[in-house]
Formats: C-alpha cells, sequence, structure tokens
C-alpha cells in the first residue's frame, strides 16, 4: 500500500516526496530514459546549443560591441568571402590541419608501437611522452616562441655553432618558415594525444594473434598491415576525428607565436575571428568568420563517423 | 516534519535577508545581480601593466591611498597585459559588467562610442585650464561633438639609438632624412648593428613606425572626408619601393617576427643600433646599469641618444602612441568615477605619477611641456614636446570605427611587411587599397 512516506519499493517509487505507484509515469522506461537525460540535456542546451545557435543569429546581424545589430541576411558571409586575408586564413586552416594531422598520425602511430614494447623504464618514459600535451599550451607556446625568436633563438645557436649555418634563420619573419613553426609546434603538443591513445588500442590487440601470425611466417611489416592495422582502424579514426576538429579550431598556439603575421601568413580561422570579433568589435562578422568552420568540419565528420560505422559493422 | 517548498524557502531567506539589510534571495534572483555589500561607494580601474613598472607601483601605494582619503571612495586597481583589454573590455560591454574605467590605447574609444559615458565635463575644464589637449590625442577621444574617454598620456616613440656606433660609421648626429638614415644604417648593418623594427603583428610599434613614415612621404589612408580610400598613391608606392631596399640593406630582417618587446630586448643586448621605441630601452638601461653594458664594460645608458624620426619628402611625422580612460556607460558610478577622473589630472596629482614615468609618458596636454621634470636628463629632452607632431590614424580624415578596423588589421603594416617579403610595390599597394575600401565601404 502506497502511503504519502516511507513507502516501500514494492509499493511505489518516491520523488520529491511524491509517490508514484508502480506503473507511474517513471516506471514507463522512456520517461525514466528521459529524465535520467536531462541534467545532460540542460548543459549540453546551455553551453553548446545555446552559444552555437547565438553565433549563428549573430552572423545574420550587424551587430558591433555594445551595440545590438539588426538582420542583414547573409551580408557578413559575403563580406567575409570577398576578403583576401579571410581566403588566406581559410586556405592556411586547410593546410595546417591536413599536414599536422597527417604528421601526427604517423609519427603518434610508430612512437604507440615503440611505447607497446617491454622495456625498462617503460612507466617513466610513457608519463614523460605525455608531457607537450599537459603542459598548459600558451607556456609551452611561450617556450617555443624564445627557441625561434629572431633575435636569440637557440636552435639558431646550436646550428651555428654546429657549422650549419652561418648567418641566423628567420624562423618567424618568413612567411614558409613560421608556417612552417607552427606545424612542428602542434605536432610536438599533439603528438602524444595520438602516442596514447593509439597505444590503448594497441593493447586491446591479442597477443596471440600476432604469436599465430608469426608461426605462420608473416614478418614484422605483415603482421602490421594484416593484424594490428585493420583492429586499430576504429581507434585511429576516432582519434583523428578530435585531433581535426581540435587542430582547425586552433587559437593560442598561433596568437602566442605570431599573432597570425607575418602578413596574415599564418592566420587561421580562429585567430581571424579573434581579431575582427574581438579586437575591431565587429562582433557579427567575427561570428560569420568562426561559422565558417561549420560546413567543412562538419563534412569531414560526418565522412569519417559514416567510414567508422563502416569498418565497426565489418 | 512540515514540508519546506520552495515559495516558502524564498520567502524565509527573503525575510532574513531583508533583516540583514540586503534584498533577500527573492530580490537577488529578480534583480538578477550579486548583492553588494560595500559600506561606501567603490571603483574599479582597470588598466594594463606599464611598461615603467614604477608607475604602477606609484599608483597603488601613492595615489591611490591618497585619492581614497580625499574622494571617500575605495579604488580598486586591476593591471593586465595591453593585448588583453580588448577582450576585457567587450566581454564587459556585452554583459554590462565590469571595471568601471577602463584604459583605452590610441582610438579604441571610438570603437565603443556607444557604450561609454559622454567625459566631456571632465575633459573640457582639464584642456582649458592646461594649456589645451594636443590635435591627436584630441582626435582620438573626440567624436566631433562628445569626449568619448578622458586622455591621460602620450607614449612617444622616439629613436634611441647608440651614439658610438654610430660615430664609429661616421655619423656624428642622426640622421635627419630617411636617405641619410637608409645610408647611416647599411653601414651599421655591415659592422653587425643593424636597424631594428618591427612590421609584426603587434599593437605598439609596428603600426608606430609603419604609419608615421607613409605619412612622411605624403602617403594617406582616406581625403580628409573620411570615406574615400587614396592610399593608392605616387607617395605611397614610392615609400614601399624605399622601404624595400632599407629592410634589405640597414635593417634586421627578423623584425618581421618582432613583437613590442622584441626591439627592447635586441638593443639591450647589444644586437642593434636603432629602434623607433618609447623611452622604456633607455629607462630600463640607466635602472640597471651593471646589467647593461657595453662591450667596453660601460654603462649601456650612458651610449644610449634619443631623436626623433628622420624627415621623408612630406616632412617629419610621429605617430605616438596614446591612452585614455574610458568611463564605461554601464557603471552605477557615474559620479565617484568622474570626480576620481578629474583628481588623476589635478597637477598636483598627475605630476609625481608623470615624474616617476621619467618621459615614458607624456602629458596630454600642453602644459605638461614645462615640467621641470625634462630638466633632469638631457637624454629624455626630445621627448618634451613631441606630442605635437603626432598624428592620429584615418589621416586624413579622423580616426573612426573604420581607421580603428584598419589599424586592428595591420593593413598599413602588412603593405609593408608584404612588400619586404618580395611582392612587388604596386602589387602590395594595390592590395592595402583593396583592403581599405572593403572596410570604408560599407
Amino acid at each position: 500500500m502506497a502511503s504519502a512516506r516511507g513507502t516501500t519499493i514494492q509499493d511505489g517509487v518516491t520523488f520529491f516526496g511524491r509517490v508514484h505507484k508502480k506503473g507511474g509515469i517513471l516506471e514507463d522506461e522512456r520517461w525514466f530514459a528521459a529524465a535520467l537525460l536531462f541534467p545532460t540535456a540542460v548543459l549540453l542546451g546551455l553551453f553548446i546549443a545555446y552559444p552555437f545557435f547565438e553565433g549563428i543569429w549573430l552572423s545574420l546581424t550587424n551587430t558591433r560591441v555594445g551595440v545590438p545589430g539588426e538582420f542583414v541576411g547573409l551580408r557578413n558571409f559575403e563580406k567575409v568571402w570577398n576578403d583576401s586575408i579571410f581566403r588566406e586564413a581559410v586556405w592556411n586552416t586547410c593546410w595546417y590541419t591536413f599536414v599536422t594531422t597527417v604528421i601526427k598520425l604517423i609519427l603518434g602511430l610508430w612512437l604507440a608501437q615503440l611505447l607497446n614494447r617491454n622495456f625498462k623504464g617503460k612507466a617513466l618514459v610513457r608519463a614523460f611522452v605525455l608531457l607537450p600535451f599537459i603542459i598548459p599550451t600558451v607556456l609551452s607556446t611561450f617556450a617555443w616562441k624564445w627557441m625561434f625568436d629572431p633575435t636569440f633563438s637557440v636552435l639558431n645557436w646550436m646550428l651555428f655553432h654546429a657549422g650549419i649555418i652561418t648567418t641566423r634563420i628567420n624562423w618567424l619573419g618568413d612567411p614558409d618558415l613560421a608556417f612552417s613553426a607552427i606545424i612542428v609546434v602542434n605536432v610536438w603538443r599533439g603528438l602524444p594525444f595520438y602516442a596514447i591513445s593509439l597505444l590503448a588500442g594497441l593493447q586491446t590487440i591479442s597477443p596471440e594473434l600476432q604469436e599465430a601470425a608469426a608461426i605462420d611466417g608473416a614478418n614484422g611489416w605483415q603482421r602490421f598491415r594484416h593484424i594490428t592495422w585493420p583492429l586499430l582502424l576504429p581507434v585511429t579514426l576516432v582519434v583523428t576525428l578530435f585531433s581535426v576538429i581540435q587542430t582547425f579550431a586552433d587559437f593560442q598556439l598561433v596568437y602566442v607565436l605570431t599573432g597570425g603575421g607575418p602578413a596574415n601568413a599564418t592566420h587561421l580561422f580562429a585567430t581571424y575571428a579573434y581579431q575582427i570579433g574581438i579586437g575591431t568589435g565587429l562582433l557579427s562578422e567575427g561570428a560569420a568568420i568562426s561559422l565558417a568552420i561549420f560546413p567543412v568540419l562538419m563534412a569531414v565528420v560526418v565522412l569519417q563517423l559514416m567510414y567508422i560505422r563502416r569498418v565497426e559493422t565489418r | 516534519m512540515a514540508r519546506t517548498t520552495r515559495r516558502r524557502l524564498l520567502q524565509v531567506s527573503g525575510t532574513g535577508a531583508i533583516a540583514a539589510g540586503t534584498g533577500g534571495l527573492a530580490g537577488i534572483l529578480a534583480s538578477g545581480r550579486a548583492p553588494a555589500f560595500a559600506q561606501g561607494t567603490s571603483l574599479h580601474w582597470l588598466r594594463w601593466n606599464d611598461f615603467v613598472p614604477a608607475g604602477d607601483e606609484h599608483l597603488r601605494k601613492v595615489a591611490l591611498p591618497a585619492a581614497e582619503k580625499a574622494l571617500g571612495i575605495k579604488i580598486t586597481l586591476e593591471s593586465i597585459g595591453g593585448n588583453d583589454l580588448a577582450p576585457r573590455t567587450t566581454a564587459a560591454i556585452q554583459s554590462k559588467a565590469g571595471a568601471d574605467i577602463i584604459m583605452g590605447f590610441n582610438s579604441t574609444c571610438q570603437l565603443y562610442s556607444e557604450s561609454l559615458a559622454d567625459v566631456s565635463d571632465v575633459c573640457e575644464p582639464i584642456g582649458s585650464s592646461q594649456g589645451g589637449f594636443y590635435d591627436a590625442i584630441k582626435a582620438n577621444n573626440f567624436d566631433g561633438t562628445k569626449w568619448l574617454a578622458v586622455p591621460h598620456m602620450f607614449g612617444p616613440g622616439m629613436n634611441v639609438y647608440r651614439k658610438s656606433w654610430f660615430d664609429e660609421v661616421g655619423v656624428t648626429s642622426f640622421p635627419d632624412t630617411w636617405d641619410e638614415y637608409r645610408a647611416a644604417g647599411k653601414k651599421l648593418k655591415a659592422k653587425g648593428h643593424p636597424i631594428g623594427q618591427t612590421l609584426g603583428h603587434t599593437f605598439g610599434d609596428a603600426p608606430g613606425f609603419a604609419y608615421a613614415y607613409m605619412w612622411s612621404w605624403g602617403g594617406k589612408e582616406v581625403e580628409p572626408d573620411g570615406k574615400t580610400v587614396a592610399i593608392n598613391s605616387k607617395e605611397t608606392l614610392e615609400s614601399v619601393k624605399f622601404m624595400t631596399a632599407f629592410w634589405k640593406e640597414a635593417l634586421d630582417e627578423g623584425g618581421l617576427a618582432w613583437d613590442d618587446s622584441s626591439n627592447n630586448r635586441a638593443f639591450l643586448s647589444g644586437t642593434i643600433a636603432s629602434t623607433l621605441n618609447g623611452a622604456s630601452i633607455y629607462i630600463e638601461g640607466r635602472r640597471k646599469p651593471a646589467q647593461y653594458q657595453t662591450e667596453d664594460g660601460k654603462a649601456m645608458a650612458d651610449d644610449m641618444r634619443h631623436a626623433p624620426n628622420p624627415k621623408g619628402p612630406a616632412g617629419r611625422v610621429h605617430f605616438h602612441g596614446t591612452q585614455s580612460n574610458m568611463l564605461m556607460g554601464y557603471s552605477k558610478n557615474q559620479k565617484a568615477a568622474k570626480d576620481f577622473l578629474r583628481w588623476v589630472h589635478t597637477p598636483e596629482n598627475y605630476g609625481p605619477w608623470f615624474r616617476v614615468e621619467k618621459g615614458f609618458a607624456s602629458g596630454p596636454t600642453k602644459s605638461w611641456e614645462n615640467d621641470p621634470m625634462w630638466k633632469d636628463d638631457p637624454v629624455m629632452l626630445p621627448f618634451k614636446d613631441t606630442a605635437a607632431t603626432a598624428r592620429a590614424t584615418g589621416y586624413a580624415g579622423r580616426p573612426t570605427q573604420k581607421a580603428a578596423e584598419v589599424l586592428n588589421k595591420y593593413i598599413v603594416v602588412d603593405m609593408y611587411a608584404k612588400a619586404v617579403q618580395g611582392m612587388p610595390a604596386e602589387d602590395c599597394v594595390k592590395w592595402a587599397e583593396a583592403e581599405l575600401k572593403k572596410v570604408y565601404a560599407v
């Protein structure tokens, strides 16, 4: 029997002092699932959906700092599309993401294979490998900035004293070298994420499969090609997906290292959006630049998710 | 046991809080803002980290305690990196909450004009009683009808140079024209001491150099109407062509990646012979004579001199950075903030801070040219009246929001940066013209 309080499980369920009899609203799995999902949905709505839709609305208005805007349709997108700096930032972002992702994937796979072996001090080495990922990006990028400093570069100093160069290399002043520099720092920072994630994937592969293949006469490359790689592929795709999203929206690294210079050679979507939205106060244009990332990222994510699903259902 | 409903909780807590002298939880929830418990009025002043740390120290230890005593208000000074002021200001304006007074660089107050309090009643008496504001600082802070911010100081840029190194190459006084400077720089670079200047994306030194250089050749962003883009001129083109050769022959080519502090480090480490900068290099050298020395072990500051920009075909011009204090429109302490800003600018209160700055800061009004501080050190004398040669961005128009957009996009700086990277001069000027037209078209 259900009383106002102190009911038993058999009798019903007490929520906030009210009693729902067996077969009440929360006994229905659909409602119960909805109730459990509600807090998450609220959080996602507040911190993901609301800023996203607010960003879309901003990009369709002529809002400036402190001045509520009016609807202007796609005018901001038209303006940024005709902006040569924006086009440079689009190219930079795509190329930067592609190059760093490929390098991180190759090196990460290689590093994961090495770390998967048994050697003395394995735990310590694995911990050290994570350091670039753990250190706050701004701090580590400042250290890199010193290493690439046009005047005081320790890299130049070493190369000079090793007799490899006779004049200073203008690491951050030359457009190509500056772009290479941001790639190097991104790879350095992102490599541990690949290595450790892929290492976790490698450790789920049964050693018996490798041993059986070895007994059958498969060499190292064949074992990797036909056993390790297919089994590691789902993890690799997920890691790559996260990495692409993070790299596409990279900000701190470029902002600290080059500020988008020299002459916009290293501007990415995020740094240019910041310059326009915050530096110049054109919030709607900044939002339009930021949102220009969305279709590209969306396409990448959809393609990758489709591929992951295909791999998993094989 | 009696149940407590949400309605009852609000009533009870509201009653208790009213008893405590506040609006209660219900009131707080209704108002949507945090309660204020301060006994009296308090002001929050947001500034940058001064390049002369003694200036901030003076404000904290001497000036603000005196102001609190005189005005009966509590003042909190918060100092952050100069590059962080823009995001903080934007966030404050959008949320209508934050510091009461925020420092602005150059013409940034024009960007936020709709969100600032009219401070004409503060500025007009200061100007009229102190010899008048200089044109450039007035242009930056006045929108044609009212004052948007209270001008605080110039941070003038002068060419700080190593006298002995210039003497060594037979240049006994600082070059008077760009041609002479290029010739001297060529000799200095050959000796391993180039001129150092940034053309990077950095808020102070890069536009300070590039804009003044362009103006001295007769180049201009727009016509006096403030709308017609005029950068694609014979004068600008000549300046770009000259810069390409000047950079290669006389300048440290690493400057493309420098930020505002890079030339300070390069100069004080004995790498470069000359650079356009605020007085901070000299002040730092003077402060630490044992740390910064010449090759023969003497204090480097003794070998430093300051000189104005070389003349171009259109004369000698400077882009001197300015700073101002913006009274935010959302501030609930308008009267207290205005009283404080008036207090700051009285000669007896501004003077001690001005003297601590030792010339890094020049006064916003002309009367400060007569301050006895200028007699202390002849090396600082060129800073005394240089503010009169300054122009504001957007020349030959006004420093409008469009001009601020051009400045923040580094279009003028990048025009020269692209040229020294190898783009033909004509293409650089056309690129800048196209970018400017997009900005001024809307």
